[in-house]
């Protein structure tokens, strides 16, 4: 976009701002919300077809007794790096991709508080993801599980003698891919909260702005949480310290405790956005407003808080007493309460609609069955005697499966189906969509359903072959077969998006009869998103605008409602947006170099931190916005970042 | 939804799992008190999410069918929401959790208790094998767990690097994270370095309940079964009776040699034989041919898998702690006739 020519300018940093506005280097130098949404979403699913093809080879090495397909080492590596990338590499930033693209277009902010933070935000997750794969280079994949108890992952050697820097790489690469979620954080929190449009009060706040607020929150006190307990694992790893060593006085049990004290608001991290998506959802195609709006909203605040007082369900097993034991089952069973309200208040909205079956409302709706499954089992495993016999089953897996698959990735699906358009300007197909939908649901079903079966039956979690006489052989099968039928859903799903992006963006600003502000202006948006800053005035104000609703709940159409024409036409001159710049990307590129430094060689730690600290040192030097040469008044009031 | 498809839906998914015959390690067909008492709380709790499936899925089911859109003119009423609902549908959830956590926090504090006149046993976890103390008689023996029927047995969970004889005071207080798991007898308890854990089985009748390690424990950890061995009070006091009892010395033959083999191959200083030697880090061998299963629990104790054993024990149990000591076939055969005299 012609902002402004910068070709006169003096040098006000240490290089020449980028200036390119189109190709590669372009979306490098990008401090774009909606480019760096973009970002995310296309790097995070790249890493979820990377785990889900591990998914697969776990699979296909359980699909019959004495699976010869992985050995136990390399089976090992993969159920540990499929944990990891499904939930920091996958969920996480998929999520973040929405925030990203989505949270200014619905409070009508031109941009988030601090843009360049964001493009950093990018390039460390994508560069932590990396580092992380780059293990399998280097004496292979980590191989102590996504959740690395101590002391499996804090003795100095791996499980063989090659694979002694495995976990290595996944404590450092969990912390380099934790400061990307931490100041994402900061920038979300900061956006949702001083940025809103004119009358957008926090209760006129869409639910997926308010559950992106719970959630940055979570994640502002949760990453420093996980920060601190992989520091130990790192002192205990490189610096013979004993934090988790009981010959030297720590305890293996501390980290159980730092672990899931971030590891259980985590699973709210990784839910509650999609809570939010389909709660923008199931409004707009069942064309009534959310049923019960403030429960909704409360309860998800209410989730965030007792988010963090339930961690210990996850270690009913470790002998903590039956004291602790007691109280930690009474939290548990207890956030199932607000849980289940935002259930009851997605019937309430579906309850008298007219409910249209698009694909995003397809998949939003297996969200809502199938998280109910996931929760019920939930329940179950707060009856503390008998979680003794679940725990570490595949029932186990087959309830965080309903909860993060059938509940986080499904809601995802929803939102892209959904926003597909806004982002994009062009639809997705909806006969390869419902293909996908059905797939994916009934994949789903058979590889997930069974391990419930499969759980009670006896089936431990985390080993590399079972016994034909131990009686798991058919739902194994079963499952192997369904984890297929997932697999083709999702090359369905790929063939819609590049036929889809075959057409010309001819998808209209509002495709959907949308309720927030998002919808008002063109698909794809402008840079600098709304031409006019818009005044809200009521939850789903776009709705109220299109449609005029009398006391006794009955709407009528306004006819000249909508104000798409009021957008077109603006060619944004005036708008002063932020300017791309290389330092963001300098700043992260330093951070897994450091990491390498850590294991191999100082001196590789040495150049990253100067790397690092050069980037941050212009980037602090280097004003957000490039003054244009006219001095235009800027007309958007941002946080200086 | 026909009323009568419920139960039967519900029942088909409770006998899939309960009827299997060959499921050694069935948690929903508990053998003794502990494991009933786990059950117990778990069947009325599966009922009612059973019933709250069938009516919330049931709703969204019915909502989406009665409330599609079938082209109709205008727009739907805009409830914005009802009060009486909300507060409704949050007490109505809050008093099934209330009615549930009761009896659960009432169970938790009676299985922590041990009463008198139950038989203690130390069990130890190692990378990849468990290992047995009767404090009472020196009996020390691994894999297979025996005890009488009837009476509770208490058992003192540690988990060790190493595995010293019971006669050495110290210990390397050392090791990973294990569970010892018995799903017929009792759910499973974690059994971590630096402390001493507690849990209680019982077996209402003899008979073989397998079990297996619960928790990731490194690259073996598919391969750490056990066995609860249970037997009448009688058989049990015979059976430790023979397990106080030296090593049976082989009078000549392959025997002798695979004795002798042990001696000088350096089996002897991972492993204890009463009368023989008493070495450090191995399971104590003394009465290995009374033992079911070896090497973790997931082998039978045959000819064939302790002679494929020998030749190369990280082949058949991936990172075992015994290397490959290159034996030769005279020494393996001595081996494994030496081993299976050891009653």
């Amino acid at each position: 976009m012609a902002i402004a020519q910068r070709e006169n300018l003096p040098a006000t940093s240490l290089f020449r701002r980028p200036s390119a506005t189109t190709g590669v280097w372009s979306w490098i130098t990008t401090v774009d919300h909606k480019r760096i949404g973009i970002l995310y979403g296309v790097t995070s699913f790249v890493f979820f077809i990377l785990g889900g093809i591990e998914a697969l080879l776990l699979r296909l090495q359980l699909a019959a007794p004495d699976g010869k397909v992985l050995d136990a080492d390399l089976y090992n590596q993969l159920f540990t790096m499929h944990g990891t990338t499904m939930i920091f590499l996958v969920v996480m930033p998929m999520s973040a991709a929405f925030f990203n693209f989505f949270i200014p277009l619905m409070i009508g902010a031109r941009d988030v508080a601090f843009p360049r933070l964001n493009a950093f935000s990018y390039w460390v997750f994508l560069l932590g993801g990396i580092f992380l794969y780059s293990s399998f280079f280097l004496g292979g994949f980590p191989d102590g599980g996504w959740f690395g108890y101590a002391p499996l992952s804090t003795e100095s050697y791996g499980a063989l003698p090659n694979a002694a820097s495995r976990m290595d790489f996944w404590a450092l690469g969990l912390q380099i891919l934790g400061i990307a979620s931490l100041v994402a954080s900061v920038n979300f929190v900061t956006t949702i909260i001083n940025m809103r449009a004119p009358g957008m009060s926090f209760m006129r706040m869409p639910v997926f702005v308010w559950m992106t607020l719970v959630v940055n929150f979570l994640l502002l006190f949760a990453m420093p949480v996980i920060a601190v307990a992989l520091f130990q694992v790192m002192f205990d790893r490189f610096f013979g310290t004993g934090f988790f060593d009981v010959a030297m006085g720590g305890d293996p049990v501390l980290w159980q405790h730092m672990f899931w004290l971030f590891g259980h608001p985590e699973v709210y991290i990784l839910i509650l956005p999609a809570m939010g998506i389909v709660s923008e959802i199931l409004p707009t195609f069942s064309r009534k407003p959310l049923f019960g709006y403030p429960f909704v909203v409360f309860s998800g605040i209410a989730i965030g808080f007792m988010g963090w007082g339930v961690w210990a369900h996850h270690m009913f097993a470790v002998g903590l007493g039956p004291v602790a034991n007691s109280a930690f089952a009474l939290s548990t069973m207890f956030i199932a309460v607000p849980t289940g309200v935002k259930i009851f208040n997605w019937l309430g909205t579906l309850w008298g609609g007219r409910i249209r079956f698009k694909t995003p409302m397809l998949f939003s709706l297996g969200f809502v069955a199938m998280f109910v499954i996931g929760g019920l089992s939930g329940v179950t495993h707060a009856l503390v005697p008998h979680d003794a016999q679940q725990t570490d089953t595949y029932y186990i897996v087959a309830h965080f499966h309903y909860v993060l698959f059938g509940g986080a990735i499904f809601g995802l699906f929803a939102g892209m189906y959904y926003w597909w358009p806004k982002v994009f300007g062009r639809l997705l197909g909806e006969r390869l969509g419902k293909l996908h939908f059905w797939l994916m649901l009934i994949g789903f079903n058979l590889t997930f359903g069974p391990m419930h079966i499969l759980g009670l039956q006896g089936m431990a979690r985390r080993y590399y072959r079972y016994r034909a006489e131990d009686g798991f052989t058919a739902w194994n099968f079963i499952a192997t077969v369904g984890s297929f039928i997932i697999a083709l859903s999702i090359l369905v799903f790929l063939v819609n998006v590049a036929l889809a992006h075959r057409k010309p963006k001819t998808a209209s600003a509002d495709p959907w009869d949308g309720r927030t502000l998002e919808w008002t202006i063109p698909s794809p948006p402008p840079e600098y998103n709304f031409a006019e800053i818009p005044t809200v005035h009521a939850v789903d104000d776009f709705w109220h605008r299109k449609y005029a609703e009398d006391k006794s709940g009955r709407a009528q159409p306004v006819p000249a409602g909508g104000s798409e024409e009021a957008e077109s036409g603006h060619d944004g001159h005036g708008i002063h947006m932020p300017s791309p710049s290389y330092f963001p990307l300098v700043a992260a590129l330093g951070l897994p170099l450091i990491g390498y430094g850590l294991i191999y060689q100082w001196a590789i730690a040495a150049v990253g931190a100067m790397m690092t600290l050069v980037g941050l040192y212009g980037w602090a030097l280097e004003p957000s916005t490039e003054p244009e040469p006219a001095q235009h008044e800027s007309t958007s009031s941002r946080v200086a970042d | 939804m026909r009323r009568a498809t419920r139960p039967a839906l519900a029942s088909l998914i409770l006998l899939a799992t309960a009827c299997a015959k060959n499921a050694p390690y069935d948690t929903l067909s508990p053998e003794g008190p502990i494991a009933r008492t786990q059950d117990a709380l778990f069947k009325p709790v599966f009922w009612i999410a059973v019933v709250v499936f069938v009516l919330v899925e049931g709703a969204l089911v019915y909502a989406m069918v009665r409330f599609r859109d079938r082209g109709q003119e205008g727009l739907p009423r805009q409830v914005h929401g009802s009060p009486k609902l909300e507060i409704a549908w949050t007490i109505a959830p809050a008093l099934i959790l209330a009615a549930i956590a009761v009896p659960t926090v009432v169970t938790i504090f009676d299985l922590s208790e041990r009463q008198p006149g139950g038989m203690k046993v130390n069990v130890i976890g190692h990378q990849w094998w468990w290992e047995y103390r009767y404090p009472d008689g020196g009996v020390v023996t691994a894999t297979d767990l025996h005890i009488p029927t009837g009476r509770p047995v208490y058992l003192d969970l540690e988990a060790y690097e190493e595995g010293p004889v019971a006669t050495t005071p110290a210990k390397k207080d050392e090791g990973v994270i294990h569970s010892f798991w018995p799903p017929k007898l009792a759910g499973k308890q974690d059994v971590v370095p630096g402390r001493v854990n507690r849990m209680t089985i019982q077996a209402d009748r003899p008979g073989v309940y397998e079990g297996q390690c619960a928790e990731f424990c490194g690259l073996s950890h598919a391969n750490m079964r056990l066995t609860v061995i249970a037997h009448s009070q009688q058989d049990f006091d015979r059976w430790l009776a023979d397990q106080k009892r030296p090593a049976a010395q082989p009078s000549g033959g392959r025997a002798a040699s695979g004795l002798q083999a042990f001696r000088e191959k350096g089996c002897a200083s991972c492993h204890a034989i009463g009368g023989v030697s008493e070495g450090l880090g191995g399971p104590n061998l003394t009465h290995l041919a009374s033992r079911e299963t070896f090497a973790g629990g997931t082998f039978r104790r045959t000819d064939e898998n302790l002679e494929q054993w020998l030749r190369n024990p990280p082949g058949m149990k991936p990172g075992s702690k015994m290397p490959n000591l290159n034996l030769s076939q005279d020494e393996i055969d001595g081996l494994v006739a030496y081993l299976q005299t050891l009653k």
